[in-house]
């Protein structure tokens, strides 16, 4: 050790003269990397607008589609009949019902977990709750699409025999399922966010727990509970592997939720199954019908942030 | 003072809080404060009973069908010999390819975004944007992400030919290919955009040693030798050889094809936001003591990064990113884009290989009706589950026992 202690006990030069130039230009060097990687996703979101509108543009461009009959019409037969028809609200009403079931599920059962976990819930069934919704959070939704044909769908015909095989409810049950877990986390954090002298100043004025909740929390977290609510229609409009295993596969416009339906993720599917080789009118509707999906769950989204921080209320 | 409020005063008449009392008296206010709570308690279960009747389906339908035949075999039409076998490899190709792709793009992206603020107006508005982007990102169904890269990667917009011609190739050697009369397979090396060898005298190729043989180039049919060592190399002349490629590893070609490159890019879109997103908060839990230590001591930000916030934010960036690998192997949608349904008897061999992925074997398994099919489905799912189920310990694990604190 003794010889090793002198060396180390030797000024080094190196330090006091030190150019500071060769760290400059690393700094900038690194600095130009990561901003490159972060105008990534700047380009992603070009790029999603460039092929959807750019690839649904050559399928106006056909002389059998008109974009205000694609927009109004309600009858999608692309694949087989003498006339081809491409209204998609065949489709979009498809979208729309499963959306519609899963929401009913969804969101009650979303926003009352939500005030439980944060209002009544004891930490130790929360130590429960909250894994539980996590796991649920974490199951792929292929999992899901096989829940709904073989137990929810099945259970639902045990009850009423009208339900087909492919079945809206079946189908919307199964997406609200998948929503549930994402309504609850958000919810809650929107409702942890409300700030701990609002409830006190109620509890002192004699409120029991249940006004505490539904006259001080709840309106108090208002934005953050609509912007949750919207981002889990967007995710359940955006939903596939659920309905293109539960759902069917004939587009239609139908009022009857124990009928078989196509949504447009499902059309997108059932093109992608097909012989993608020939890009013929009805593998181009996909980008239609993928530009129409794009557009409504981005104002979803938008609207979803926008509600969340235009009309958040402050209490500092 | 009228004869009513006397009246009031001398206490004949009710208490002025009674008519609240009346309207909502607080043995109702307190029952149905204590029925709302049961009334949460039942919603709240409901996710814990769906789970369990989740679990309990899938496991009471597919716990057979798991033993060593169902891990390692291809999907045989035959439900009794099907396996996940190459949904398992492409599983494992595709996530670490995608990790490779998407983990330090995020991560940069999360570190630019955090830990460089915009030092005037117009980057102030560039982060900003670059911010509400990926929000907005994270919106996007992943379906949406799979026709992206069905267009940018598998076709790439066709501006490089078709898909099953590609312009540009790499690592791989062509062969024409002759049955011999004695079944031999003879191949003669050639490049791609040869025409294919037409049998004549003098033909010469590989056998399957890899030695040079000479082919017997017999004029007709009837002139096949009945000899079998004769027989061996025989070919009739005027027959038109069939090309196969024989791809090495490292395998490129434009475009991608539906490849498991194609695949891993597609993904990494779909991840990408989830992983700026978490590294970001990550990033934000740091102190910012920390960082000012570091730039009061004369570090550059970048080096503040590298010796200080890095280190102190790896295991929630871990977190995070197990998190968002765990997503990547259970999305089935856009690799359904991507891949299709395809009936695959091998593992992936290289970037550009056909594959199939877990997610996309139990869809293809739970559309059809037979019984047996759906119990190869549910020991799919139970595999799945298995992989996640393992990735969210190590998430959990790490966040346990490696997270210290900072403040």
């Amino acid at each position: 050790m003794s010889t090793t202690e002198p060396s180390s006990l030797k000024p080094k030069a190196s330090f006091a003269f030190r150019s500071l130039k060769g760290i400059y230009a690393r700094e900038w060097g690194v600095k130009s990397l990561l901003a490159v990687c972060s105008v990534l996703s700047v380009f992603v979101t070009l790029a999603i607008i460039y092929v959807l509108f750019f690839e649904a543009s050559r399928f106006f461009a056909a002389d059998e589609v008109t974009f205000w009959g694609f927009i109004t019409g309600a009858k999608w037969n692309p694949l087989i009949g003498a006339e081809r028809h491409f209204g998609v609200w065949a489709l979009v009403s498809g979208t729309l019902w499963v959306s519609l079931v899963a929401m009913l599920v969804a969101l009650p059962l979303g926003l009352i977990t939500a005030i439980y976990l944060s209002e009544y819930a004891h930490p130790s069934v929360r130590a429960v709750l909250k894994p539980t919704l996590e796991i649920l959070a974490g199951i792929p939704t292929v999992v899901y699409g096989f829940f709904a044909l073989t137990v929810i769908t099945p259970s639902l015909q045990f009850f009423h025999d009208g339900f087909q095989t492919f079945n809206v409810t079946g189908a919307g049950i199964a997406v609200g399922i998948l929503c549930l877990p994402i309504v609850s986390s958000l919810v809650e954090d929107a409702l942890r966010a409300v700030p701990r002298s609002l409830r006190e100043g109620a509890y002192g004025l004699g409120a029991t727990k249940f006004e505490v909740s539904t006259k001080v929390v709840v309106p108090a977290a208002l934005s953050g509970i609509i912007s949750a609510f919207l981002l889990a229609i967007s995710r359940a409009i955006g939903e596939t592997m659920i309905v293109a295993l539960a759902a069917g596969t004939r587009p239609h416009l139908t009022l009857d939720p124990r009928d078989d339906t196509q949504t447009m993720t499902g059309w997108m599917v059932q093109m992608a199954l097909g012989d993608v080789s020939n890009f013929d009118l009805s593998y181009l509707s996909m980008y239609a019908v993928a530009a129409v999906l794009f557009v409504i769950t981005l104002s979803l989204t938008f609207a979803g942030n926008m509600v969340r921080k235009r009309f958040r209320e402050e209490y500092q | 003072m009228t004869q009513d409020s006397n009246e009031k005063l001398n206490g004949k008449d009710p208490h002025p809080l009674d008519a609240i009392r009346e309207r909502c008296p607080s043995k109702d206010r307190k029952s149905l404060d204590a029925g709302f709570r049961w009334f949460c308690i039942a919603t709240a279960s409901f996710s814990i009973l769906i789970l369990g009747v989740l679990l309990f389906s899938i496991f009471a339908q597919g716990l057979t069908s798991i033993n060593w035949n169902f891990m390692s075999h291809y999907p045989e039409p035959d439900p009794a010999n099907a396996g996940i076998g190459p949904a398992l490899w492409g599983t494992i190709w595709l996530v670490v390819t995608c990790g490779f792709i998407a983990l330090p793009i995020g991560v940069a992206t999360a570190i630019f975004l955090e830990e460089f603020p915009p030092t005037n107006g117009m980057f102030r508005w560039f982060h900003s944007f670059i911010q509400l982007n990926i929000t907005n990102l994270a919106g996007v169904p992943s379906v949406v992400y799979g026709i992206l890269g069905l267009t940018l990667f598998v076709n790439m917009g066709g501006w490089l030919g078709a898909t099953n011609e590609p312009t540009f190739e790499l690592g791989v050697r062509h062969f024409d290919q002759f049955y011999t009369a004695g079944d031999k397979a003879l191949l003669i090396p050639v490049e791609n955009d040869d025409p294919p060898t037409i049998a004549a005298d003098g033909l010469k190729g590989l056998n399957s040693n890899r030695e040079w043989v000479e082919a017997n180039v017999v004029a007709s049919r009837r002139d096949i030798p009945r000899d079998s060592e004769a027989r061996m190399y025989a070919v009739v002349a005027g027959k038109k050889a069939g090309r196969i490629s024989k791809p090495s590893w490292y395998y490129f070609r434009l475009p991608f094809g539906r490849g498991v490159l194609a695949g891993a890019l597609t993904l990494m879109l779909v991840i990408l936001p989830i992983v700026i997103i978490s590294s970001q908060e990550a990033l934000r839990g740091v102190p910012n003591s920390l960082r000012e230590a570091g730039l009061g001591l004369g570090s550059t930000r970048w080096q503040v990064v590298w010796n200080i916030t890095l280190p102190a934010s790896i295991p929630g960036i871990m977190t995070g990113a197990i998190l968002a690998m765990s997503r990547a192997i259970g999305e089935a949608a856009p690799i359904l884009i991507i891949a299709g349904v395809v009936f695959i008897t091998s593992n992936p061999g290289n970037l550009m290989d056909n594959f199939t992925v877990l997610p996309l074997q139990i869809f293809n398994w739970s559309g059809r009706p037979q019984h047996e099919f759906r119990d190869l489905a549910a020991g799919g799912i139970i595999v799945l589950l298995g992989i996640l189920f393992v990735f969210n310990a190590a998430a959990v694990f790490i966040r346990q026992f490696t997270q210290k604190r900072l403040s």
